[in-house]
């Protein structure tokens, strides 16, 4: 049944990649895939494994960004809040090392470690998930519901909130109000939200 | 002595003068920018001291600033959404020799102001958008530019 899945997983990518229009990508309402990428620490992650989980805050995150830095306590602070309500979060980091060498697994291992993340770090190395997904930004944020175990609802496309350099003065927690939503079985307020961030770094096509 | 006062207070006013070579501006300012019915064609292209992208690319625009009197160049720095402090900036100006005008964006809350620069753009930067005034023409594109990039885009709109 899995090896059915990962085969229809990859199918789906295939489908989705191939002569598709360049950005397609996750729109609110569309079920999203699983993936199976390698964390920091060299096990592989799946959301499957997740057995308890409600849902997920899916992160697309990097090393180097100026706005991954000025976000990494708050994403810190995410997981603290939600993974034990059943909202883990997991971050996939997709930047090419070759274009970014700062967001190198060494890098990735160096700073899940110093950082003590408390959630996977995952590297996105043929950046089909990124791309699957339609993130173009790090930090881009994807909240999942988990409706059942084959269906990853998106309810949410976006930023984590409305102030990045200034984690006191924010006035729109977006990620924090989906997942509060999910856990009250009301609507999410924000669906999709834009920010200024750095555009990942794709491969040379 | 006192010629030596002088001109030491001349250096530092001017210096003064040249630490602030960038206006903060408004999205509204943007918006009239690109919105009015005449004029040259606009080029707006979207960066930050901190996007290495962004500063790869920068010399395209710096020679079609120099090279092109019919299109007019700006260069909309986004660094204040991280960093209050506009010094950078302006150090960075300095450093690189810029012509072009800059602008520094003063805007809160990206999700309120980047639709009205462009429905497409993600927010990612660099971003470019060419307006031409005369005939209504744009094109927004969200990505580094390479050589040839820019005349492409400016004959698109013509």
């Amino acid at each position: 049944m899995n090896a059915l899945k990962s085969l229809f997983a990859i199918a789906l990518i295939a489908v989705m990649t191939a002569g598709a229009p360049v950005k397609p990508g996750y729109e609110v309402g569309d079920s999203a895939m699983d993936f199976k990428l390698k964390n920091y620490d060299g096990k592989m992650v799946s959301m499957a494994d997740y057995k308890e989980a409600k849902g997920y805050i899916v992160i697309f995150n990097c090393n180097t960004c100026p706005y991954s830095k000025a976000y990494d306590s708050r994403i810190i602070a995410l997981n603290k809040k939600y993974a034990s309500k059943g909202f883990p979060v997991i971050t996939i980091n997709p930047n090419d090392p070759g274009l970014s060498p700062g967001d190198s697994f060494d890098e990735m291992k160096s700073q899940a470690k110093r950082n003590k993340y408390d959630f996977p770090y995952l590297v996105d190395e043929t950046q089909d998930v990124a791309r699957t997904y339609g993130a173009t930004n790090t930090p881009h944020v994807y909240v999942l519901d988990k409706v059942s175990e084959s269906n990853l609802k998106v309810v949410y496309i976006g930023a984590i909130d409305d102030n990045s350099r200034n984690a006191d003065a924010v006035t729109k927690r977006y990620v924090e109000d989906a997942v509060d939503a999910l856990m009250q079985s009301k609507s999410v307020p924000t669906t999709k939200t834009k920010a200024i961030g750095c555009t990942i770094k794709w491969k040379n096509s | 002595m006192k010629a030596l006062i002088i001109t030491f207070a001349l250096a530092v006013g001017m210096s003064a003068l040249h630490a602030q070579p960038a206006d903060k501006i408004k999205i509204e300012d943007l918006q009239k920018m690109v919105g009015g019915s005449a004029g040259k064609i606009q080029v707006l292209n979207f960066w930050a001291t901190w996007c290495a992208p962004c500063i790869k690319e920068l010399p395209l625009f710096e020679q079609l600033n120099a090279t092109r009197k019919d299109i007019e160049v700006s260069l909309i720095s986004i660094d204040l959404d991280l960093d209050p402090n506009p010094d950078k900036i302006y150090r960075f100006i300095d450093r690189k020799k810029l012509k072009s005008t800059v602008y520094i964006l003063d805007e809160r809350d990206p999700n309120t102001w980047i639709d009205k620069i462009d429905k497409s753009w993600s927010g990612a930067i660099p971003a470019t958008l060419v307006v031409n005034l005369e005939n209504g023409k744009r094109r927004f594109v969200e990505k580094e530019l390479k050589e040839g990039d820019l005349e492409e885009i400016i004959n698109s709109v013509k």
